[in-house]
């Protein structure tokens, strides 16, 4: 597939509902053909009106929106191809699976016969055959869902987005539907644009996560780079489990910085801090610190063992590290005996590279 | 499960099912003393008079009760000749009797029902018979005018000896028994019946129309708005439902008279001359016009319910999937409402069938309906059998409307709110 970098590009999108406030600023993303890409944000950061103006039921205030080279602004839904997966899934509740299945297919006058393969092809990619004739109020949840991913997919369109398609389904429904929906993907190649909340599940899915917070995309970039090198406290937070420290930065020299604690000092990897005396926020994930390092790390500290809480495959340990009473650390439960116990002093280290210094919350 | 699955024991060795039984008995006769004072006063307000109603359109007792004599020696008459002497005796001794309770002007009215020219003969036969003598009544009766001599005459007496008759029922579709017993259409000309129970149909249909029509932009614009906007909107739709039927009614009249605002209006736009005012009441515009108007809640109330459940993601998803949006609206969000259609055309046909102070103030002649004619003979011509008979007409007519839509469109499907 020659897949084009911006098969899908929002160029200097604005958007605001009621003149004052704008919800989407200067929005500048370009989504690859073939790529899944997740809007991930707390609610009201602007996700969903992306998708909404993607899919044709907004329009930007300001701004352009093309899809395979088109500016689609002027452009009604219905005309755009585009198939959607809603938050509660939008099954026609007075139609059948098949007939569904078969609206999409019928509007476009797709003769009888081709069409009822194309609905098997769909039904059987998500392992719903046999259901065609059922109602949609007659299945469950996870069904629902199914059926509605197969209806966004059975007319083939180039691009499919999906609002918060797993928010109402439990833990372990959803993280299979993840899987399943992933596969989905290779397997057809469609271009998958993909709002969340959830950060595991934009975590597990996508090629590429847009972090969006007040309107704005606050880091763009693949899973793993989200994770270990996030550009900003923001997205530190709101990605995964994060240590912080708030500080001052003393020094800044060879690729190195140090922060001045409260009563203590720091080393860093500058990120966002370009000089003295800037205020920093220094963060460090959990499972980036060890408990009495056995190879020599450039930060090394005794902390204090205030909360012990046993996860199965490993132990959450809360520590009152430099002025840090909320510091968490991730124990796998090996055999090693470590002296966790609660009360008890403990060292810990780590390298300063880990511990980013960004900008101040 | 097999059907031979073992009979379940509680701990204390009763079956199971008995046990239930008994608790549930209590949770019964609870639940029933709680309806009973209404279901008390349901049948004290609802089924005694409903149950009156269709004893006294078929009752027919009156005329019995006033010639038993005659309608006993009746028994053995063939219809064929004129009664024997026994019978003319047993109606001079009924007649007299009747003279002397000042009752045979009631026997002239309810005869001359069944056949015209009894009135004049009756008065004649009280004059005569002071001066009649004892014994061969047949002579004398049949000398009083020739129509006692009239076999006809005495067919029409002999056909009002049962107790119950359907005659009320015929006359209410302005048919009747003939002398031959056959069942028979009146004359043309005097057909009134139909033409209002085909108008009431009418009138109520087009009534059911127009508010759906109206109603349906309401109701979905009440469920779409905002908040803020949308209540302010049903507070507009039930305004009127605080308002009394009366008031309404008689805002109409000042709103459609021929020297009324909207006349006024359209004289003062130059849309028609002053000196041709159309008329907009006391005919049919005028009962469609307030009809439509007062009946117009009852559409939008079902409608906005059931609309206010259809999610808006639906016609979202219609449209994704590339249907225009009328074939959105037609295929995914119309079936929908149907529910809410089929309440709404229910409520407001039923009560549109059987209006009847709009029709009354401002339909005029050719405006009124059947529960017009209703509340005539039970106010002028005080001939409540035949006013029951027509209500219980409507009533069944009712019935049969609910009927048929279960059969089409299922009463399960109906939601009113």
């Amino acid at each position: 597939m020659a897949s084009k970098k911006d098969f899908v590009k929002f160029d200097k999108v604005d958007k605001s509902y009621d003149g004052k406030v704008l919800v989407v600023k200067d929005l500048q993303l370009d989504i690859a053909e073939g790529e899944f890409i997740t809007m991930l944000g707390p609610s009201g950061s602007g996700k969903t009106t992306c998708l909404m103006m993607l899919a044709g039921f907004e329009t930007p205030t300001n701004g352009e929106i093309y899809l395979d080279g088109k500016a689609i602004s002027s452009i009604p839904p219905h005309k755009r191809g585009i198939g959607m997966v809603f938050q509660n899934y939008a099954l026609f509740p007075h139609m059948t699976v098949y007939e569904n299945l078969a609206f999409p297919l019928r509007v476009r006058k797709i003769p009888k016969g081709e069409a009822d393969k194309k609905i098997d092809k769909a039904l059987s990619m998500v392992s719903l055959q046999g259901f065609a004739a059922r109602m949609p109020g007659q299945l469950s949840g996870g069904q629902q869902q199914r059926v509605a991913v197969a209806r966004s997919l059975v007319f083939d369109p180039q691009l499919v987005l999906m609002d918060e398609p797993l928010g109402a389904l439990d833990k372990n429904l959803r993280e299979s539907m993840q899987y399943e929906i992933k596969h989905i993907h290779e397997s057809i190649g469609v271009t998958v644009v993909y709002v969340t909340h959830d950060q595991s599940e934009a975590l597990t899915m996508s090629n590429r996560i847009a972090v969006f917070n007040d309107g704005k995309v606050q880091q763009l970039s693949s899973p793993d780079e989200l994770y270990e090198k996030p550009v900003n406290s923001f997205v530190a937070e709101f990605i995964g489990e994060n240590n912080t420290f708030g500080g001052e930065v003393s020094d800044i020299s060879g690729g190195k910085c140090k922060v001045k604690l409260a009563n203590a000092e720091i080393l860093a990897n500058p990120i966002s801090v370009k000089g003295k005396g800037e205020r920093t926020t220094v963060s460090l994930r959990p499972e980036r610190a060890l408990i009495n390092p056995s190879t020599k790390m450039d930060n090394l500290h005794k902390g204090k063992i205030e909360e012990v809480i046993y996860h199965g495959d490993h132990t959450r340990v809360r520590i009152n590290l430099l002025g840090n009473p909320e510091f968490i650390l991730k124990v796998p439960n090996s055999s090693s005996n470590l002296d966790i116990k609660l009360g008890n002093e403990i060292n810990i280290g780590w390298n300063s590279d880990d511990a980013r210094a960004l900008d101040p919350k | 499960m097999s059907s031979e699955t073992k009979q379940i024991l509680t701990t204390d060795g009763i079956p199971l099912e008995v046990s239930l039984k008994k608790a549930e008995k209590k949770n019964k006769i609870k639940a029933f003393l709680l309806v009973a004072p209404l279901l008390f006063f349901l049948i004290i307000t609802y089924v005694f008079p409903i149950g009156d109603m269709l004893f006294r359109s078929i009752d027919d007792k009156m005329v019995t009760q006033m010639l038993p004599k005659t309608f006993k020696a009746m028994e053995t008459w063939d219809g064929q000749e004129l009664p024997e002497e026994e019978v003319f005796a047993a109606f001079h001794e009924d007649f007299i009797k009747l003279v002397e309770d000042k009752r045979e002007g009631k026997l002239s009215t309810q005869l001359n029902y069944t056949k015209n020219g009894f009135k004049s003969i009756i008065k004649k036969l009280r004059r005569a018979s002071k001066k009649f003598e004892e014994g061969n009544y047949k002579e004398q009766i049949m000398s009083v005018h020739k129509r006692w001599a009239d076999v006809e005459y005495w067919r029409a007496i002999q056909r009002r000896a049962p107790e119950f008759t359907g005659q009320k029922y015929l006359k209410g579709m302005d048919m009747y028994v003939n002398e031959e017993g056959k069942i028979v259409s009146v004359e043309e000309d005097r057909r009134i019946h139909r033409v209002l129970w085909l108008r009431t149909l009418e009138i109520a249909f087009f009534v059911t129309v127009f508010c759906f029509l109206m109603a349906y932009p309401i109701a979905h614009l009440l469920a779409t708005l905002p908040m803020k906007y949308s209540n302010l909107l049903m507070i507009c739709v039930l305004l009127p439902f605080w308002t009394s039927l009366l008031v309404r009614t008689a805002s109409w009249m000042i709103l459609l008279q021929q020297q009324g605002i909207v006349n006024d209006f359209f004289v003062g736009i130059g849309l028609v001359a002053d000196d041709n005012r159309p008329e907009m009441m006391y005919n049919k515009t005028g009962s469609y016009v307030a009809m439509t108007q007062i009946l117009l809640p009852f559409m939008v109330l079902p409608l906005y319910s059931v609309m206010k459940t259809i999610s808006p993601s639906l016609m979202r998803a219609g449209k994704s999937l590339g249907g225009t949006p009328f074939v959105a609206f037609w295929k995914v969000y119309f079936p929908l409402t149907i529910p809410g259609i089929g309440a709404g055309c229910l409520l407001v046909f039923i009560l549109a069938i059987g209006y009847y102070i709009t029709p009354a103030l401002v339909g005029g002649a050719s405006g009124t309906l059947i529960s017009n004619q209703i509340a005539f003979h039970m106010k002028s011509t005080l001939d409540w059998s035949f006013a029951s008979a027509m209500g219980l007409m409507l009533l069944s007519g009712v019935l049969v409307i609910y009927w048929l839509y279960n059969k089409i469109v299922g009463i399960d499907n109906i939601k009113l709110g």
